[in-house]
């Protein structure tokens, strides 16, 4: 089961190295080179191929973020799972650091870099990906100082995402609860997926080490307090917590204690796969008049209380990628023909709840057509939106309590919003 | 804050090696600093600075941190291309690594077991007892990787300087990533030692199963992938273990989750309680599901481990099939992987869903999504025998958007599905010859060949489309070759008219005089010598009832998916192969050689079935398996039809009509043969014999004793018209025999070939004759259940069906008088050796009632039910079939079989 990698590359778009970091010394970097080169010129769009590749006795494993892919090779049965997620840690580290993870800012700060992937991982064993800890010892030329560093307790420490000693006048966290709706409409109109994925995105400025508690409306905690849950409470399917929250006492109480991380994290995300009404609906009637100009009539419609609002509406209706002339009248909001997406782009600033707005377009087709039978490449339309102020589940924060040992008063601030995730209807 | 290093890549001019080696002895630190950054920066681009070696481990006593790493990396760079010259590093190492700066200290022991030199590893010793020791945990977690690095450098040092001792001492350390990482080190040591060195007792597992609470994320995983080696003492030990597992489920680190499901399902293995596993099973199936919004990378992985999950407990995701439907944006990889899943979820209650969304795919853009998403329509339609028809419907429909890919994926599927339901889908036939023309892929041509010569009497035209064919053979693929050499002697076969008899003509030229391929010839000659010397055996040969075949979707070896499922979340469980098949170990440079197997992770992990022999020549390649790897991989099928028919063969190889003997095989051991004609009847001659099963095939067992004064020889064999039309498959092969020798023999039979006309009868008259006396008539018994067929087992559901859909007139009953159930599981195996298989018992007061089922000439089924009293003579025979008037044949031969 043991298994670590044999070293770790960044590569650029083309599949060179830009830089590497040896750590068993048994692949060599031509020769992953050699193969990832060759893979990329094979493949043509490396995105599309298996992310977990067998060549010549090693296994690499990639990702691609922006110009950049970051690849580990290994020789042995490692953790596939936990590599990959490193891979995407080690991203966000370097974000971290240099605002950008790309080639430029990996060649301006090779040194930083080298020391990093010393740091994160040892032996091709993953370390610590703590990218607010790291910073605190390993710095960048314009940070750096003169006095020695030490590594920071938390590194080793139970607390490995908070070192002692932080300082706030005010003393605030900014709980944002977002939950994102995604949906998969079949061509009959049927629902065939719907579910919500929801986070608390949490910002906390708080002074030493604080102790918190989050209370939510969680059926099954408030049923085994004894109170009544009548129409209050909801069941979340799947609660995911961030590493700073015990889960062994939210086993056994569903109690959330924990001690947060400086700055801005993910405390929880949660899944509920209850059916869910769509919150706007999308109906498209498209004629096509003998191969010369295509008509479409587009139904928009909110399904949610008129004392919500959605703002933000984007509806990407898919069109012929070789349709012209578009001609669009809208009864809100504005559109427009996005050639470089094959679609059109209705955007409605505000779509209060109870609404229908209605949106015409007529393109012109060529009349010579591609030879027959290569089918069209159907795209479904999807929808972007934000809900401000509500939440699908009706999940509502009960409490955040805040307790530190100099006994100092937090504020806690709460907001709600809810927003179209992957929001695909085919009906098109 | 982004720095400004990549100035330091531009100094690429001529003569920049002396100017480094300049700067780097400047007086200067900041000059000294920048120098070495340069020379960090040409070996990142990878150009050759060790020359520099010197130089640069001059710089090595700084009091600068970041100075002092870029030294350390250089090192661990070209250490080993300047062995001799790395001693120089080692006196600066030593007083690192008592550096009062724990991060010193750590780096020192961290960069020195990464130096694969002999003269740095002889100093690393001492540094790394004393980091073992320290008092601060970061030294401690580095040191205890150390030991990991020092073992695979030189194992013997480790061990006799006693740090595995050190190392285990470090797993009952205070701090949690202190013993996750000494977990990681032990782990990998034991893998590579053959000797027990990291046992984990119950002792060590209660402190991991502490210590996971509060390490990293990482270290969580390490401690999970270690304990899951870790086998529970019993059922209670598992169930607390799970207990404390199980709050991983709801960490945000998918990596954590999946090692806590492996751990979950290793122990389960050994929990009882269906309660408890009931209620693992839900409790896993929502974090499995949220794995699917992680990063497509990490979905990946875990689509390839539910894979595995699913064929170990369906239950688990049984209700979760939308989650797998692909989303518009997934990556090609993860589409697949859905679909594969998709396809192992599919049930009868949500196939309508499913169809829906396979025919969605099947008109995407790209083709191999398209041709998995059709293949898998395909493969529902075998695995779910009542949406099969709705299957079809929508493959039907797909035809007609007339795609040519996705024409020829379902013509291939839709061979298989006839094959699955024999003359129950064949009316779509016309449909599927409207699209011949489009046909060009090998495979699509091979299948659409197979469906015209099989059902060739129920097309019309099936001598004009398989003509069209012919024209260009010569060209053709070899698999498209074979497929149209069989089809055509099938048509011929079918339809012995003019027209088939020319083109068999033509076909049989081509593929004998005109091609280099061996298997091609080889079946063209079997064919042609069977069609000149008796066409009706050429009939039973070719046109041989075809095994049903089943669905493989599921099929991964049981023995290879536990071993998989103990790896899950690691490499083996994405490529669904056994760690020792891709792993390899290289010592110090040794290069692999070049011809390692490609385990291509994507279509891995189907078996080829074998295909019956016969029809393994008659079907395109081996069409009993669905899967499309397997019969891409498949090899052409063998040429011969083997064992079944070995007098065929034996004429073959003779070729000029002589009949060579054949190595037969040995008499059956077992019961002596019953006398068939006594010696005293015979005049000296004494013939013993009995109907047989062996390897499916019927075959008349006889044994021959000469105890005559002559020798005897010119044996032949005829046997009379019998009920179930049973005669000699070829002629009987008996040597000379002197007297008072004699010999035994295996002939194979055949049976429905001249069947007597009246009431079924267990008489068999066979005549018997030899060149030095009269002609011999005896008679025999025909046994029924040499006819039973080794794939009579029904499943459960199907006997109800069948039962119930028999009218009660097809039921017939007697008490077997004579025979007594001593043992009820005796009596079971008993039967099932005869092929009369056990479905399912119950009692009823003290009475035993088995139901059994059995298939009789010709598929009959025989629904059986028997009912008596353990002990006691006496038990009823019940019986449901579709040929009741086989019912005095079947008690006989159950009266045998019991007794």
């Amino acid at each position: 089961m043991a298994g670590a990698v044999s070293a770790l590359f960044l590569l650029d778009i083309k599949g060179r190295v830009l830089v590497w970091r040896d750590y068993r010394g048994d692949v060599s970097a031509v020769q992953a080179e050699r193969f990832f080169t060759k893979l990329i010129e094979k493949e043509g769009d490396p995105e599309s191929h298996e992310p977990v590749v067998y060549d010549n006795g090693v296994t690499y494993m990639f990702i691609q973020h922006n110009n950049v892919f970051l690849m580990v090779a290994s020789r042995q049965n490692c953790n596939a799972a936990s590599l990959l997620l490193f891979l995407h840690r080690v991203v966000d580290v370097f974000k971290h650091y240099f605002e950008e993870l790309e080639e430029e800012s990996l060649r301006d700060n090779f040194v930083v870099v080298y020391e990093l992937l010393d740091e994160m991982m040892d032996f091709g064993y993953p370390q610590y990906t703590e990218a607010k800890i790291l910073s605190e010892f390993i710095k960048t030329d314009a940070y750096r100082m003169e006095v020695t560093q030490r590594p920071p307790m938390a590194v080793t420490n139970a607390v490995s995402w908070r070192s002692e000693g932080i300082r706030y006048k005010k003393n605030e966290v900014f709980l944002d609860v977002v939950e994102s709706v995604n949906i998969l409409v079949n061509s009959n109109g049927q629902i065939i997926r719907s579910d919500v994925v929801g986070a608390l995105k949490m910002r906390t400025y708080l002074s030493g080490m604080p102790e918190c508690k989050l209370g939510l409306n969680d059926r099954v905690l408030l049923e085994a307090q004894g109170r009544s849950t009548k129409g209050k409470a909801i069941d979340l399917d799947d609660i995911k917590f961030h590493q700073c929250v015990r889960l062994a006492r939210f086993e056994n109480d569903r109690t959330i204690s924990f001690i947060p991380p400086d700055g801005s994290f993910d405390l929880m995300t949660y899944r509920l796969s209850t059916q869910v009404k769509p919150l706007i609906w999308v109906e498209a009637q498209v004629e096509r008049h003998s191969r010369s100009r295509i008509e479409l009539m587009v139904k928009a419609r909110s399904q949610f209380k008129e004392r919500s609002t959605a703002t933000n509406v984007e509806i990407e209706l898919p069109v012929p990628s070789d349709a012209t002339n578009p001609n669009i009248r809208t009864s809100m909001g504005s559109a427009a023909y996005a050639p470089e997406n094959d679609a059109l782009l209705w955007k409605i600033k505000s779509f209060p709840g109870g609404k229908e707005y209605m949106m015409r377009a007529e393109l012109s087709l060529p009349s010579i057509t591609a030879e027959e039978g290569i089918p069209e490449k159907k795209a479904p339309i999807r929808v972007k939106f934000e809900i401000p102020y509500f939440t699908v589940s009706g999940i509502q924060v009960r409490y955040l309590k805040i307790i530190e040992k100099s006994g100092y008063q937090a504020l806690p601030w709460v907001r709600y919003i809810t927003m179209a995730g992957e929001y695909e209807l085919r009906l098109i | 804050m982004s720095g400004h290093d990549s100035k330091y890549f531009s100094t690429t001019k001529k003569g920049e090696i002396p100017e480094l080696k300049d700067e780097l002895n400047s007086q200067y630190k900041d000059k000294r600093k920048d120098a070495v950054k340069k020379v960090i920066a040409a070996m990142t681009v990878g150009k050759d600075v060790s020359s520099l070696f010197t130089d640069v481990v001059n710089c090595m006593q700084t009091e600068n941190l970041e100075l002092k790493k870029l030294v350390y990396l250089y090192l661990i760079n070209y250490a080993k291309s300047q062995p001799d010259l790395a001693i120089l590093a080692v006196n600066t190492f030593v007083k690192d690594s008592q550096d009062p700066n724990p991060l010193i200290r750590a780096l020192a022991v961290r960069t020195m077991g990464c130096i694969r030199v002999d003269k740095i590893t002889e100093y690393l010793c001492d540094p790394l007892q004393r980091c073992l020791k320290d008092d601060d945990p970061y030294v401690r977690k580095t040191a205890s990787i150390c030991v990991a690095k020092l073992y695979d450098i030189n194992a013997e040092l480790v061990e006799d300087r006693g740090f595995l001792d050190a190392l285990k001492d470090l797993i009952s350390d205070n701090n949690p990533m202190v013993v996750a990482n000494a977990v990681a080190a032990l782990a990998e040591i034991q893998e590579n030692s053959s000797r027990p060195i990291f046992e984990i007792t119950s002792n060590t597992l209660t402190k991991l199963l502490t210590a996971l609470n509060e390490c990293t994320e990482w270290g969580q995983v390490f401690i999970l992938d270690a304990l899951s080696k870790y086998k529970a003492a019993d059922a209670r030990e598992a169930e607390n273990i799970v207990e404390r597992v199980t709050p991983r489920l709801q960490h945000a680190n998918c990596a954590v989750v999946l090692s806590a499901v492996k751990m979950i399902l290793l122990q389960m293995e050994l929990i009882t309680s269906t309660d408890v596993v009931r209620n693992l099973c839900k409790k896993m199936a929502p974090p499995l599901v949220t794995l699917l919004s992680a990063e497509p990378e990490i979905q990946y992985v875990a689509l390839r481990n539910i894979n595995l999950i699913v064929q170990r407990r369906p239950t688990i995701l049984a209700h979760e099939i939308k989650v797998f439907f692909c989303k518009y944006n997934d990556p090609i990889y993860v589409k697949m992987e859905k679909l594969e899943i998709m396809i192992k979820l599919a049930s009868d209650r949500n196939i309508d869903q499913v169809l829906l969304e396979f025919k969605e795919y099947a008109t995407e853009v790209d083709v191999d999504f398209v041709r998995k998403a059709v293949r898998a329509i395909g493969r529902c339609a075998i695995k779910l025998e009542r949406a099969a028809e709705r299957c079809i419907s929508v493959l039907l429909e797909l035809i007609k958007i007339k795609v040519n890919y996705v024409v020829q994926e379902a013509i291939i599927v839709i061979k298989d599905i006839f094959r699955r339901y024999p003359n129950t889908y064949e009316s779509i036939i016309a449909t599927l010859c409207e699209s011949l023309d489009t046909l060009d892929e090998p495979e699509a041509k091979a299948s659409m060949i197979w469906i015209i010569g099989e059902y060739a009497e129920r097309i019309d035209n099936a001598d004009e489309l398989l003509e069209s064919f012919l024209e260009s053979f010569p060209e053709e693929p070899a698999l498209v070759q074979l497929q149209l050499l069989t089809a055509t002697v099938k048509l011929f076969l079918k339809k012995p008219t003019e027209g088939p008899q020319q083109m068999i003509q033509v076909v049989l030229n081509n593929a004998t005089v005109e091609t280099d391929n061996p298997d091609l010839r080889d079946r063209a000659y079997i064919y042609w010598r069977l069609l000149s010397t008796d066409p009706e055996a050429a009939k039973d040969v070719v046109l041989a009832e075809k095994p049903v075949i089943s669905d493989d979707s599921n099929q991964l070896d049981p023995s290879l998916l536990d071993e998989l499922l103990a790896n899950i979340a690691t490499l083996a469980s994405v490529y669904h192969k056994p760690p020792d098949a891709f792993v390899t170990r290289v010592k110090t440079a040794v290069q692999r050689p070049d011809d390692e197997e490609y385990p291509d992770g994507s279509e891995s992990g189907y078996s080829d079935t074998p295909a019956n022999a016969v029809d393994s020549a008659a079907a395109p390649s081996s069409s009993s398996n669905v899967t499309h790897a397997a019969t891409r991989q498949a090899a052409p099928a063998p040429p011969a039809p083997s064992a079944p028919v070995p007098d065929l063969l034996g004429d073959l190889i003779g070729l000029d009509g002589a009949i060579v003997p054949v190595d037969q095989p040995a008499t059956p051991s077992g019961p002596p043969l019953p006398i068939v004609l006594p010696a005293s009847t015979g005049q000296g001659l004494q013939i013993c014999a009995q109907l047989t099963r062996r390897d499916g095939q019927i075959f008349y067992s006889m044994l021959f004793e000469n105890n005559s004064q002559i020798p005897l020889d010119g044996f032949m064999i005829q046997f009379n018209k019998n009920t179930l039309g049973l005669a000699a498959a070829g002629p009987l092969q008996v040597p000379q025999l002197q007297p008072g020798a004699s010999a035994t023999t295996l002939l194979p039979m055949v049976s429905f070939q001249n069947i007597s006309p009246g009431p079924p009868s267990t008489l068999l008259q066979v005549a018997v004759k030899n060149n030095q006396q009269p002609v011999w008539y005896f008679n025999d018994k025909i046994s029924l259940q040499v006819f039973f067929a080794e794939d009579g087992r029904m499943e459960r559901a199907h006997f109800l069906e069948t039962w119930k859909s028999l009218p009660d007139s097809n039921e017939i009953a007697k008490d077997l008088q004579s025979v007594v159930i001593n043992s009820v599981d005796v009596t079971i195996d008993r039967l099932a050796a005869s092929n009369v298989f056990f479905i399912a018992k119950r009692r009823n007061m003290n009475q035993e009632v088995l139901y059994l089922s059995a298939k009789a000439p010709r598929g009959i089924p025989f629904l059986i039910e028997l009912t008596g009293v353990v002990g006691i003579a006496g038990v009823k025979c019940a019986i449901k079939t579709p040929n009741p008037e086989m019912a005095p044949l079947f008690f006989e031969a159950m009266e045998a079989l019991l007794n």
